[in-house]
């Protein structure tokens, strides 16, 4: 453990990353202390631009709702949804590729056709039709982002789950009687953890992109404020009220950003070899 | 390679055939009886007009023969008829097409071009600030939600410094023609390709600029340093080609990102493609219409999948002799 954070820290841009996540992780925590009125409510009159007013630092939009107060609370929906998507994605894709990796044969082509399949259809176009025929939901859009996302997973994890199938430990314990589900899951997946939480890091990146995208165009849930929403609808008065898209906006490239460097430092620190090779 | 050809194209016709019985599915697990989901009127559709898309599609039939009807008219390329707009699927998607694929394969072009110059400029100064400045860029454009970069774009250039025009495919009541109407949908063109293209120009970079630093150590290199090539001509030569085979790979890959790209770069544009179609479609819940943007969507990505894979083929010898 010292050892791993010692090889992390050794990243800088890993430390900055792990520094503003943990600043948006804190506000989307203290976001319901600090701004007690919903995000929805009317606070204000309407396009005060920011910097000008203490009580509203970030402006109004145009419905006279409190910037600040939104990009707060959006922040908690944008985690919420990348951490638990990705999470289902990985439920869909750690099996598969597991099952495929570890029997090889007819199962294998099985399961990596499908994996195919859904790797060959465009996927945010895939995320907008099945949010749009389940009308938007919170549970309906991770769900599609997990429908989405799964598919580098499953091949990872095949991957990885084929190169450890030949090596002696895992021989050792067929010969001694285990079954298959209990070698998988006591002796080949636990040895395929680090790729697993580096891959994991960047999907959750990539899964709140997805997510205010959606929001963009419309695809989020009503009665969820999200920073993809806020810019939506700041979209037709960008003329008059720059900030109320700017903003938003700038928060999602924060965060993003964090989790991407994030993810950068984990696969330095998990997989010391690879990453020497890289440099 | 005729062989290879046929069987890829085999595989794509499979897979779109499979994305027919998915979206088939899609209709039916939509809350609501599927002929009103066809009808995207949430409801209210006129009960002479449903009763006809019942008829059409036979949904009073048991499933399998809903199935086959539904399956078959799509392959006959009969997407069915937007209610909405008043008019087939398939010539709403024909009128729209156009547009698209200018704005994709100039956004394609851009982020090839850009990237791959980008990042081998990078891996040659490695560590130096020209390599920081690009790396850091690149990795703030791979975290730039597309759509926010799109409307900054129109801000920024559109609005504050009234460069380029801010939304459209032309200038409206202009009536330009000949070469003057080119240079208007160009003028017009760029601000959408470049905001569509700088995710995988960013992408691009990274790749080429990790792929050249890892062929630049490989023996070959060392060897035509020790015959006293010059560096410019080993980085172009030798590394920059062999390391432009993943590049390949991730093209294929961009086909997919720039469908779903087309979405929102032109909603935030108002570019007339099926991208924007897509979006109308939406607000509108025309579902009929959706379902078939999402089909010939697929279909363009399966395409230039499919001429990705050949073009690996062309470019890389080793797959060829192995094969």
């Amino acid at each position: 453990m010292k050892d791993f954070w010692k090889r992390f820290s050794q990243n800088r841009g890993a430390v900055i990353g792990l520094v503003i996540l943990l600043l948006v992780v804190v506000l989307s925590i203290v976001a319901p202390f600090i701004f007690t009125k919903s995000p929805w409510a009317m606070v204000q009159r309407p396009f005060i631009p920011p910097f000008t007013m203490d009580a509203f630092v970030l402006g109004t939009d145009p419905m006279g709702r409190d910037l600040a107060a939104g990009l707060a609370h959006g922040a908690r929906v944008s985690l919420l949804v990348g951490l638990v998507s990705t999470v289902v994605s990985l439920l869909i894709g750690i099996p598969i590729g597991a099952i495929a990796g570890y029997f090889g044969g007819w199962v294998d082509d099985v399961l990596m056709r499908f994996t195919e399949f859904f790797q060959s259809v465009p996927s945010f176009a895939l995320a907008v039709v099945l949010v749009a025929i389940f009308q938007p939901s919170i549970t309906s859009i991770i769900i599609s982002i997990a429908v989405v996302s799964w598919p580098p997973v499953a091949r990872l994890l095949r991957g990885e789950v084929m190169s450890l199938r030949s090596r002696e430990f895992v021989e050792a314990a067929v010969l001694s009687g285990q079954t298959h589900a209990t070698i998988i899951w006591r002796q080949i997946l636990p040895n395929t953890l680090s790729p697993i939480i580096v891959l994991a890091s960047m999907m959750v990146a990539a899964a709140i992109l997805i997510e205010s995208s959606l929001s963009f165009l419309g695809l989020g849930d009503r009665n969820i404020m999200s920073w993809g929403y806020i810019i939506g609808a700041g979209r037709t008065v960008i003329r008059q009220a720059w900030w109320v898209s700017f903003f938003p906006g700038l928060a999602i490239l924060l965060t993003v950003l964090a989790l991407n460097l994030v993810g950068e430092g984990l696969n330095d620190a998990l997989n010391p070899r690879l990453a020497r090779k890289g440099k | 390679m005729l062989r290879f050809i046929s069987g890829r194209l085999l595989k794509a016709v499979v897979i779109l055939i499979c994305i027919t019985v998915l979206n088939f599915f899609l209709i039916h697990a939509a809350p609501g009886d599927p002929a009103s989901v066809m009808a995207g009127e949430a409801g209210d559709a006129d009960p002479a007009f449903l009763q006809q898309l019942r008829e059409r599609f036979g949904l009073d039939q048991p499933l399998y023969v809903q199935l086959w009807i539904y399956v078959s008219s799509v392959v006959k390329l009969d997407l069915g008829y937007s209610y909405r707009q008043q008019l087939p699927v398939l010539q709403l998607i024909g009128e729209r097409l156009p547009a698209t694929l200018l704005l994709s394969l100039s956004a394609f072009v851009i982020s090839l071009g850009l990237g791959v110059t980008a990042g081998a400029f990078a891996s040659a100064r490695q560590g130096k600030w020209a390599d920081t400045i690009i790396s850091l860029v690149a990795l703030i454009f791979y975290a730039t939600p597309l759509f926010w970069l799109a409307l900054m774009g129109v801000l920024l250039f559109s609005v504050q410094l009234g460069w380029l025009p801010g939304f459209g495919y032309e200038t409206v009541g202009a009536n330009y023609t000949g070469l003057s109407r080119s240079l208007d949908i160009l003028l017009h063109l760029i601000l959408p390709a470049m905001t569509l293209g700088l995710f995988f120009m960013a992408v691009y970079a990274r790749m080429t600029r990790a792929a050249m630093l890892e062929v630049g150590q490989l023996d070959f290199v060392k060897t035509a340093k020790a015959k006293g090539l010059r560096p410019g001509i080993i980085q172009r030569r030798h590394v920059l080609r062999n390391a432009l085979l993943p590049v390949v790979t991730l093209a294929g890959l961009q086909a997919g990102q720039l469908v779903g790209g087309a979405v929102l770069i032109e909603t935030v544009f108002a570019w007339p493609g099926i991208g924007r179609l897509m979006f109308d479609a939406l607000s509108q819940r025309d579902y009929n219409l959706l379902l078939g943007v999402f089909v010939v969507s697929a279909a363009m990505v399966l395409f230039f999948n499919l001429i990705t894979d050949v073009l690996y083929r062309l470019v890389d010898p080793r797959i060829r002799v192995a094969s």
